[in-house]
C-alpha cells in the first residue's frame, strides 16, 4: 500500500503500525514526533495505530534554528 | 536590585537570546551559550532525514536554558499552530516563537496570520512570542491577545543589515507594555547596543554569531553589548547639544589675560 511519509509516497508492505515504521526506519524514538493524518500520536500509542492505504505520516525532529 | 526580564513565568537575567541555526558545527552551540551566558535559545523543527546523522540540537543546549521553538516553515496561522503542537509534543516546552512567513525573498512575516496564531496558542496555554513587522496596531492587538512579548524585526532575517526599523520600534517601546525583543537582521554588537539603549528589553541574534569567523568570541561581544546598552538605558542618556560644551576648564593659566 502507498503511504505518504514526510511528503514522499512510499510503498509499504503488509500490516504495519507506527511503531513498526519507526523501527524499520531505524529512528531514535526519543527524538521524534509522529503526526498521523494531522494528529500527533504519543509514543505509547504507536503500537495501536495501524497504517492504511493513503495515510499521511510526518516524522519530525528538532534542528538548529532562529 | 537585580535587573530581571520577566517573560511568562520566568525571570531572565541575560537579555541576549540566541538562535541555533546555521552553525557549521553543532558542538559550537554549547560553547557559544557558555561564552555569552544566553538563557533563551531558539530551535526549529524539520522532517527527519533518514540519511543524516542522529545528532540532535537539543543535545547541545544545557538544561539551564529556556527552549523556545520557532514555527519556521509556517505560511499561515494554522501551520504555525500545528508546528507549536509538534514542538510541545517533542519536549520543546510551551514557549513558542511564532514565525509566519509567506515571502521567500525578504522573509517578512505576515502580521495578520501571526496575530491569529497568537490568539489560538495563548488560549491553549503557550507562552507566545510573535515575530512581526514592526507596527503599533499589530503590537497592541498582540498584547491584548496575551502575547508574552512582541518581537519586531530589525532588518530582514540573516541580512546582518542592522537596526533599520528603529523609528517604529521606538514607538513600540513607548506604547507597548509587554517586553519588546528585536529579532532578525542584527549584524553587529553595536546594533544590539543601539536596540538596548533605546529601551528594548532583549534581542535575539542568530546568523551574525553562527556565520562569524569566531562564533564564541562574537557571541561574547554581542552579550557584552547587550549589557552595555541596557546599563546605558537604565542610567539615562546625557542630553546632546548643537555646540561644544567644554569638559575641562578653559581658563588659561599659561598666558596673561
Amino acid at each position: 500500500m502507498i503511504i505518504r511519509i514526510n511528503g514522499k509516497e512510499e510503498n509499504v508492505s503488509g500490516k504495519i503500525n507506527i511503531n513498526d515504521l519507526v523501527e524499520d526506519k531505524g529512528l531514535n524514538q526519543k527524538r521524534i514526533v509522529i503526526e498521523h493524518n494531522l494528529e500527533i500520536i504519543p509514543a505509547e500509542k504507536w503500537q495501536a495505530v495501524s497504517l492504511r492505504e493513503g495515510d499521511t505520516v510526518e516524522i519530525i525532529t528538532f534542528m538548529g534554528g532562529g | 536590585m537585580e535587573d530581571l526580564l520577566r517573560i511568562g513565568d520566568k525571570n531572565i537575567k541575560n537579555r541576549f537570546f540566541l538562535g541555533t541555526g546555521k552553525f557549521s558545527d553543532k558542538r559550537i552551540v554549547r560553547e557559544v551559550l557558555e561564552a555569552s551566558g544566553a538563557e533563551v535559545v531558539t530551535v526549529a523543527l524539520r522532517r527527519v532525514d533518514a540519511s543524516s546523522s542522529d545528532e540532535n540540537i537539543l543535545d547541545h543546549i544545557p538544561g539551564r536554558c529556556i527552549l523556545m521553538a520557532n514555527t519556521s516553515g509556517a505560511r499561515n496561522a494554522d501551520e504555525a499552530v500545528r508546528i507549536a503542537h509538534i514542538a510541545k509534543a517533542g519536549g520543546g516546552g510551551t514557549w513558542i516563537k511564532i514565525e509566519v512567513i509567506p515571502d521567500n525573498k525578504y522573509l517578512l512575516p505576515d502580521n495578520a496570520e501571526t496575530l491569529k496564531a497568537t490568539e489560538i496558542l495563548v488560549k491553549e496555554g503557550f507562552t507566545v512570542l510573535p515575530y512581526v513587522m514592526p507596527d503599533l496596531i499589530t503590537a497592541k492587538r498582540l498584547e491584548e491577545a496575551g502575547a508574552a512579548a512582541v518581537m519586531p524585526l530589525g532588518s530582514p532575517i540573516g541580512s546582518n543589515r542592522g537596526f533599520k526599523t528603529e523609528e517604529i520600534v521606538r514607538i513600540l517601546v513607548d506604547e507597548i507594555k509587554v517586553p519588546i525583543i528585536v529579532d532578525a537582521g542584527l549584524g553587529r554588537p553595536s546594533d544590539v547596543a543601539q536596540c538596548m539603549e533605546l529601551g528594548c528589553d532583549a534581542v535575539l541574534v542568530n546568523t551574525a554569531v553562527a556565520i562569524s569567523r569566531d562564533p564564541v568570541k562574537t557571541a561574547r561581544a554581542f552579550s557584552l553589548a547587550v549589557q552595555a546598552g541596557r546599563l546605558s538605558y537604565l542610567a539615562g542618556h546625557a542630553p546632546s547639544g548643537e555646540y561644544a560644551e567644554a569638559s575641562s576648564p578653559l581658563t588659561g593659566f599659561l598666558r596673561e589675560e
